[in-house]
Formats: C-alpha cells, sequence, structure tokens
C-alpha cells in the first residue's frame, strides 16, 4: 500500500541515502524502483511504496530497541525487502551488514560475533536454519526477521518473526506517529558509516570494511556522471548482494541516480529473467562472460552446416572491425562496414537479443583480470563492455574506462574525483572520497592499509601506459620471479587458459622456480558436449578429466597459449611446461576459492602440494586424496591417479601464431 | 507438533478384483483416516497399482465394497471419483508430453473449469477472469514445487525426476481431498527423493490432504507414514503402523528380510 499523504521537502542535505531515497518518493513518487517476478509475473514496486516500506521497517526496529549506529545483518538472495532492510537500517543511523547466502553456518557465525549482530533479516527456511545452528555461539543474537514463511510453520522460537508481521506493526505505529522517523531522516550525518562488507578473505579471517554514506554517494557518483545513468535505466540485480559491486550497482547508484532494479525470480531463471527485463545498465563478473561465451561456443557446434557458417563468417567480420565501430573510430572501410551491418542484422542482433543484451547502453565487467580476448568477443557483437577497477576498501570504482577509450588490456583512467599513484614497489595506490572509513574494530590493519597520506595501498601491482590508463599486473604478492629472475604473473597466464571454453579454472606456480607448472580445471560442459561428440563415454567429472583424449585436448590449449605468450619478451620466459588436469573442480565450500570464485592461491598450494612435487619432478603422474565438504556440510574424500604431461614450449617472438 | 488425523473417509471391506483367472486381489480390507499418510508396500505384483486403480475407478472389483465419505461407490468411473477430490499421479508418468509444464498442470484444473463455450472462445469478460485465476492457483503450485525455470520447457524434454514433480503439481492442481501417489519416488537419486519426501509432508501438513502412496523405499515409507498396509499375492499380510509393520514376521518372510 501506498502512502497516501503528500512527502515534504527533504530535511536537510542529499548526501545520505535516506534523504536521496526521500527526494525520490517525493519527486517521482509513481515511477517503478524495484521490480520482482513472482509467481511469473513481474511485480512492480514504486519509489512512494519503497519509502513507505523502508519507514515502516525502520519504525519496526527502532520499536524492537535497535539502535543507533548498530548493526543488521541481512541474509539472503536479491529480494525487494532485503534490499530495502538496508534503507531502514540506514534511517535509524545503523549499518546493514549483508552475508553471502552461500556460506556456510560457521562462517556466518564469524560474521555476526565479529559484528555483534543483535538483529538479523534473512529470506528464508535455509537461512533461518544456519541462524538457529549458531545461535549458541552468538550469544548477542536476539531477532530473526524472515521474508519467505515457506516451511517455517512449526518454527516456535521465540527469536523468529516474520517480516510481514513486523512490518504490519512498524506500518501502523509509522502512520501514527510520522515524527519519529522524520527525526530520523533528518539526523543522519554524511560521515556516518552507510553500509558494512566483509571482504573476501583470501589470506586470514574476512575483515569488515565501513563505508560511509559520502565515499558511497561519491563512488556512486563517478559512474552516474561517466555513463550518464539516469531515471529511465533499468539493472538486473542477481548477484550476492554481500559483494560490494552489488552493493554499487543495486543500491548505491540506484538510489542516486533513480533507476529501476529487477529481482529475479531464482537463481536458476537468471537468463530468461534477463532477457525479459532486457536491462540496459548491466554488470556480471568475467566468470559469467566466460560461461556465456562458452555456452554460445557449444550451442553453434550443435546448429546447422548454414546458421554455423554464417557464425563463423560474420564472427571474423566482427573481430576485424566491430569494436572500431562500436568505438566510432576510423579507419575501417566502406565495405567492412557494409559487413558489419549486415552481420548486425543476421548474426549479432538476434545473439545479442538471446543473451538479454539488447538494451545495454552500457556493461562492466569487475573482480578479477579479464582476458582481453573475451573482451573483444563482446565489444565486437556490438555490446559496450567495460572494465572497471576497484575494492571493497574503494567502494568498487577506482578506475573506469570512459566511452570510446576502452583498451582491451587496461582498466582505464581514474573515475572523477579518484587519485592513482604507483609506488616505487609497483604496488597501486588509491586516495579520494571513494575510501573506506575503516576496517571495523581493527585499527592495525586500517594503518596498514591506509597510509599517513591518506592513501590506500591496494596490493595490486601495476602501471600507467601511455595514454594514462592504468594497467593491472596481478595482485603485488602474487608477483613474483621465476629463478632467472624474468617477471611470473600468474593471473595473467590463468586468464590466458581460462579463454578456452574447455578451461574452467587454472592455477599456475613458478615463484623462484625453473619453470612455470599449472593445475587445470576442465570445464564440465564444454568437455562433456566435445566427448559426446566424439562418441567418448565417461561416468562424471573425475573420470572425464582423466580421459587421455582430454589431456591431449587440453595440452593443445595450453600450447596455444604458450606460442601467445612467446610474443611477448617479458612473458616468454613465463610459458607452463608441465601440467595435470584435477580430478575435483575447485571449490569454495572447500576453502579453495572465495565466495567470489578467486583463487586462494596460499591454501590451494599446501593442500596440494603432493601435486606440486610431482609437477617439478619428473614423475609420469601422481596419485592423490582430497578431502571434499558437501553442501551440508559432511565430508567425502576424492582420490584419483593424475596424469603430467608437457606442452610445448616456443622460443620467445619467433614463434608463429598458431592459429 | 501432532497434526490431528481425522475419521476414516475411505474404507474398503472384503475386495476382490480378478483379470479372468488371475486373482489381482482377494478379500481385501483396510481403511484410510483423514489427513494420515497411509502406505502401501509389497513385492512387485502383490497388487498395490491395482488397489490404487481400483480407489481410483479405473477397475471396478468384481466382490467387495468401497464406502467414501459414507457412501457406497462399488460402480464410481474415474470421472466421478476425480470430481469427488481424488487425484492421482502414475507410476509410469501420463503427462501429456509435447505441452508445457505450464499447460500439463493446467490441465488438472480441468474439473474447476466452469466458464461458458462463447465466452471462452472470444476470452472475455468473466472467461478471462476465470483464467486468470486458474493461472494464479498454478502458478503457486509451480512456486511451491520449485519449477520456475522448466515452466514453458515441453515436459517430453525434461528429466524423470522432474517430470515426475510436474505429474505432482498437476494432481494438486486439481485441489483434491485424497491424493494417490503411485510409486512417486521411482527413479530418483538420494537428493531428488528428499525433495519429493519434503513437498509430500508439505501437502499433508500445509494442504491437510490424506495421501495414499505406493512405495519401495523403505527408509521414506517407515520415515513419512502414520499407517501401512502390506500386501502380497493379491493378499493383505499386515495392516498397522510402521514399527508394528517392520517386526511382523510375516512381511519380514515375504518382503522386507533380515540383515545380516
Amino acid at each position: 500500500m501506498s502512502e497516501t499523504r503528500s512527502i515534504e521537502p527533504v530535511p536537510g542535505r542529499l548526501d545520505t541515502f535516506p534523504r536521496l531515497l526521500m527526494q525520490h518518493a517525493r519527486l517521482r513518487g509513481g515511477r517503478p524502483a524495484t521490480r520482482e517476478k513472482d509467481l511469473g509475473i513481474w511485480q512492480t514496486w514504486t519509489w512512494a511504496q519503497v519509502y513507505s516500506e523502508a519507514r515502516a521497517l525502520a519504525c519496526a526496529l527502532a520499536q524492537m530497541g535497535f539502535k543507533r549506529g548498530e548493526n543488521l545483518a541481512i541474509i539472503g538472495d536479491n529480494r525487494p525487502r532485503l534490499y530495502w532492510s538496508f534503507a531502514a537500517a540506514q534511517i535509524l543511523g545503523g549499518v546493514p551488514v549483508p552475508l553471502y547466502q552461500d556460506a556456510v553456518a560457521t562462517e556466518m557465525a564469524f560474521v555476526l560475533q565479529d559484528a555483534e549482530i543483535r538483529f538479523a533479516v534473512v529470506e528464508d527456511q535455509e537461512q533461518v536454519d544456519k541462524m538457529l545452528e549458531i545461535m549458541d555461539q552468538c550469544p548477542a543474537l536476539k531477532h530473526i526477521f524472515y521474508d519467505d514463511p515457506r516451511g517455517l510453520r512449526h518454527y516456535h522460537q521465540t527469536e523468529l518473526a516474520s517480516l510481514d508481521e513486523v512490518m504490519e506493526m512498524g506500518r501502523a505505529h509509522d502512520r501514527q506517529h510520522p515524527e519519529l522517523i522524520d527525526a530520523e531522516i533528518a539526523s543522519g550525518v554524511t560521515e556516518e558509516v552507510a553500509v558494512m562488507a566483509y571482504t573476501s578473505g583470501t589470506t586470514g579471517k574476512p575483515k569488515g570494511v565501513c563505508q560511509t554514506h559520502a565515499s558511497f554517494i561519491s563512488a556512486a557518483n563517478s559512474g552516474v556522471m561517466l555513463d550518464k545513468l539516469g531515471p529511465e535505466d533499468s539493472v538486473l540485480s542477481y548477484l550476492p548482494m554481500a559483494w560490494v559491486g552489488d552493493h554499487l550497482f543495486s543500491y548505491a547508484q540506484a538510489i542516486v541516480a533513480g533507476f529501476t532494479i529487477n529481482c529475479p525470480e531464482s537463481g536458476d531463471t537468471v537468463l530468461t529473467d534477463l532477457r525479459e527485463i532486457g536491462p540496459t545498465y548491466y554488470f556480471a563478473p568475467p566468470r559469467v562472460f566466460e560461461n556465456v561465451l562458452t555456452t554460445v561456443q557449444i550451442r553453434m557446434e550443435d546448429a546447422g552446416v548454414v546458421k554455423r557458417s554464417m557464425f563463423t563468417y560474420f564472427m571474423g567480420v566482427a573481430r576485424r572491425c566491430g569494436a572500431e565501430i562500436l568505438d566510432r573510430k576510423g579507419g575501417v572501410s566502406l565495405i567492412d562496414r557494409l559487413l558489419y551491418a549486415l552481420g548486425d542484422i543476421l548474426v549479432y542482433g538476434p545473439l545479442r537479443n538471446v543473451l538479454g543484451l539488447s538494451r545495454v547502453r552500457v556493461a562492466y565487467t569487475a573482480g578479477a583480470a579479464i582476458g582481453p580476448d573475451l573482451f573483444r568477443f563482446y565489444r565486437s557483437i556490438g555490446v559496450n563492455l567495460k572494465q572497471l577497477y576497484g575494492s571493497t576498501e574503494t567502494c568498487a570504482a577506482v578506475c573506469l574506462q570512459p566511452d570510446g577509450e576502452v583498451k582491451f588490456d587496461s582498466v582505464g583512467k581514474p573515475a572523477p574525483g579518484v587519485e592513482v599513484r604507483i609506488a616505487d614497489s609497483g604496488e597501486v595506490l588509491v586516495r579520494g572520497g571513494c575510501l573506506m572509513k575503516e576496517y571495523y574494530k581493527r585499527p592495525d590493519s586500517t594503518a596498514e592499509a591506509i597510509d599517513s597520506e591518506g592513501y590506500l595501498h591496494t596490493g595490486d601491482a601495476g602501471f600507467f601506459d601511455e595514454d594514462g590508463h592504468l594497467k593491472i599486473i596481478d595482485r603485488a604478492k602474487d608477483v613474483g620471479k621465476l629463478a632467472n629472475g624474468a617477471l611470473f604473473a600468474p593471473n595473467y597466464i590463468e586468464n590466458k587458459l581460462k579463454f578456452f571454453s574447455y578451461i574452467k579454472e587454472a592455477v599456475a606456480f613458478g615463484h623462484g622456480r625453473e619453470r612455470v607448472c599449472a593445475f587445470i580445471n576442465i570445464d564440465m560442459d564444454a568437455i562433456g558436449n566435445w566427448a559426446e561428440r566424439r562418441n567418448i563415454a565417461y561416468s562424471g567429472y573425475t573420470d572425464l578429466a582423466q580421459k587421455a583424449e582430454v589431456y591431449d585436448l587440453i595440452r593443445d590449449c595450453l600450447e596455444k597459449a604458450n606460442a601467445d605468450l612467446a610474443q611477448d619478451p617479458l612473458l616468454a620466459d613465463s610459458q607452463v611446461d608441465r601440467f595435470l588436469v584435477l580430478h575435483k573442480e575447485l571449490d569454495p565450500d572447500d576453502d579453495e576459492l572465495t565466495r567470489t570464485r578467486k583463487v586462494r592461491r596460499r591454501f590451494v598450494a599446501e593442500k596440494y602440494a603432493v601435486l606440486i612435487d610431482a609437477l617439478y619432478s619428473d614423475q609420469p603422474s601422481q596419485y592423490i586424496e582430497t578431502q571434499v565438504k558437501f553442501e551440508d556440510g559432511r565430508s567425502g574424500l576424492v582420490s584419483a591417479d593424475l596424469a603430467i604431461m608437457t606442452a610445448k614450449r616456443y622460443p620467445p617472438a619467433a614463434a608463429k601464431r598458431v592459429a | 507438533m501432532a497434526k490431528t488425523i481425522g475419521d476414516v473417509i475411505l474404507s474398503f471391506d472384503n475386495i476382490s478384483l480378478s483379470f479372468g483367472g488371475v486373482r489381482a486381489l482377494t478379500g481385501i480390507g483396510f481403511d484410510v483416516r483423514e489427513h494420515e499418510i497411509r502406505a502401501i508396500i509389497g513385492p512387485n505384483g502383490a497388487g498395490k497399482s491395482s488397489m490404487l486403480n481400483v480407489i481410483n475407478g479405473v477397475y471396478h472389483p468384481q466382490q467387495g465394497e468401497i464406502i467414501f465419505r459414507g457412501q457406497k461407490r462399488r460402480g464410481m468411473n474415474t470421472y466421478e471419483s476425480a470430481k469427488s477430490g481424488i487425484a492421482r499421479t502414475f507410476q509410469n508418468i501420463a503427462l501429456f508430453k509435447g505441452m508445457s509444464v505450464l499447460d500439463n498442470i493446467m490441465t488438472g484444473r480441468n474439473l474447476k473449469m466452469r466458464s461458458n463455450f462463447l465466452l471462452d472462445a472470444i476470452y472475455w469478460g468473466p472467461a478471462q477472469r476465470e483464467e486468470i485465476a486458474h493461472r494464479r492457483r498454478v502458478e503457486e503450485i509451480i512456486d511451491f514445487l520449485e519449477i520456475q525455470h522448466i515452466r514453458k520447457t515441453p515436459v517430453g524434454r525434461l528429466a524423470y525426476g522432474l517430470q515426475k514433480r510436474v505429474e505432482l503439481g498437476r494432481a494438486l492442481a486439481a485441489e483434491p481431498s485424497i491424493l494417490l501417489l503411485d510409486e512417486p519416488m521411482a527413479g530418483m537419486n538420494v537428493e531428488e527423493k528428499q525433495d519429493m519426501c519434503r513437498f509430500i509432508l508439505d501437502v499433508n501438513d500445509q494442504l491437510g490432504t490424506t495421501i495414499v502412496l505406493i512405495e519401495h523405499d523403505m527408509g521414506v515409507v517407515m520415515d513419512i507414514s502414520d499407517r501401512v498396509v502390506v500386501l502380497d499375492y493379491g493378499k493383505k499380510i499386515a495392516d498397522g503402523t510402521p514399527d508394528e509393520v517392520r517386526s511382523n514376521q510375516n512381511v519380514i518372510d515375504a518382503y522386507l528380510g533380515v540383515a545380516h
């Protein structure tokens, strides 16, 4: 139900999220703010409704004793009411703390204890069960509000309450005493902490990053101004709310620019929902773009001769001139322009449509260095894909690529209001309005990260090229040297390998060694498809990963990557020598990857030390047994005898490009 | 939490069914109480599916009486049984393979559809409103069974386990008071079985539907049923709670066997 009374002018400057929300409710109260697909149709809530709902929840929280400056845990998939909980907490001057919904109970226990959580808003029975499991480890937790009541009929714990009931109570109270919430909104201060996101913790325990209204609004504004985002734009919100990037795109920028966020029906339906919404502003981590490309390649293999030859031919045209046309650069011949236009009608247009990217004006990717080839693919078919660079500590936006200046192997120029400097060690330093206030309760870590001049040490190694674009090499502590002193940048090598649709994940080793060796994870879909085509029977991931034919296929991929590396004098020594295919996929549940799917190098090196030793010796194979953790917390054992193969390496720069 | 099991709503008295010389069922008598989960177990060929078909009106027993809600119903045909609130699923899945999941579940609403033929043809007024109301119910079932991601997929293309779920959805669409499930877990792995169990329990719990199920997985049967009846060679050899049946010597000899 929407508020029928009209909204007064905003008390104070538009420098906190609650006041910005109030402004939208005032100026464009009837425009769509949030949508969710439920029971098969898209339900819409207007800005006025969202404002009213956030107030209702804030009122209820206040009634139940939520104090200013207190932390509110928010756990679940992307649901409108969970997003509104962020606003509700901020209205009361509190701090929303989103957690990853696929984290196991023990991981959550750490965050709940660290943030001294008393109130938690969770999505459904699954999250409630986890909360109840760790309740005795988190004695402070007294209130658990759930959004979806399904399955919770027989839960009688006093801590539980449904959001429906709670908000009804809050709504009634707000209607009778609106001045309470009005006063709270008026007393918000821009330097107060607006949200706390825990870092993924590739090393050690996660730390809470405290970002203020000021810093997030500043970061949001950078992007909004650069890409001219406005109330007409529309975004699909499907990435974890705990990730700082989603908070930037689906919350901060949505409230700053006034555009609509759309929540998909469920994790499985994201692609269909993407097609239905046709967002104008899209974000996906490189892995999603990789997977989509792999799917396209697999499906093209299944297509008929006509379609396949059309695809191959026009993708060739796109590769030649597509990116240049998108950048509006000259130097493209008339014939190529005509061919590209024809290709747009026949191939690129339909392809964008199937992928749900038809209306996309701006698409971003970030989170890990993306392979240049992958990047080029999307730009060449007309998707304005750009990179952005940042971290949780910088509200995700340090560097953005301006339209028309998109380079494949750089992350762009510093965003408006942000300064970037390269330290003597090669580390990237950042200063600006978007920096975090501090690490929660960790003054020593904060002092380590932000130096006396106010520069944040990002931990990434990079340099500026001639056009002033920043190029990231790797995480500073991962950048190493081979035994002969040559540069070893594992991420760069791994990204090259991951561009092949057959390779899902790769981990390269070589620091302090004579040669580079690698672990490979195969992509089950792509290789399964490939194997079926050749009548190779397999009984599962482990079996498929050990087939001799698959090893040969992977070796071909590695040799192509090697030939490419040989072209660059800096990297020629980093060609991969010996490799093996792992018998199981690296998984965040086994602590091998972070929740955002970055490889935890140190941990993987320790866990698979026996394999690394085998790679650097001359053994033709190595037996390994690994513990795996299933989703419900039980453990199991997976074992296999892994073959080790050698990939051909090429002499530097004299190698011919292998097609 | 104890659910309240009601009075007897379905009872069988001395049911005998033969096909020519083959005696499928001989002198079967048991009852089903409202809101309970009743399992029928027994070796293959014991007559379990035949028993379900008798309940449903597919077969008419030569002898014996069926009493449903106090009325004698031996000669009841399938249409009458569906109209009076009995829905079922089939062992080998009887969905319309070419239709989408959504359409298949919609067909389950068939007996609840009332509108005028002419109004339906031009899709106006009451016909439209009725269609929307039915669609809403079907979407709620799709949401309940967590099959949103396949709602437009032709059923023939789905994996076996998902087809079984869709069939359950179609049976639920009829809003039955008694649900007959013929081997709902057949061909499923542990995780799928757990999901199916959860759905069955939710249906029984939230909607109060009485459930009669045939199942071979003893773990499932013992776990979720309130009472069990055991058939062997067309005769009833035990009837009682899962614990009683499990320790019954006849049942152990005929079917369960002993742990080694």
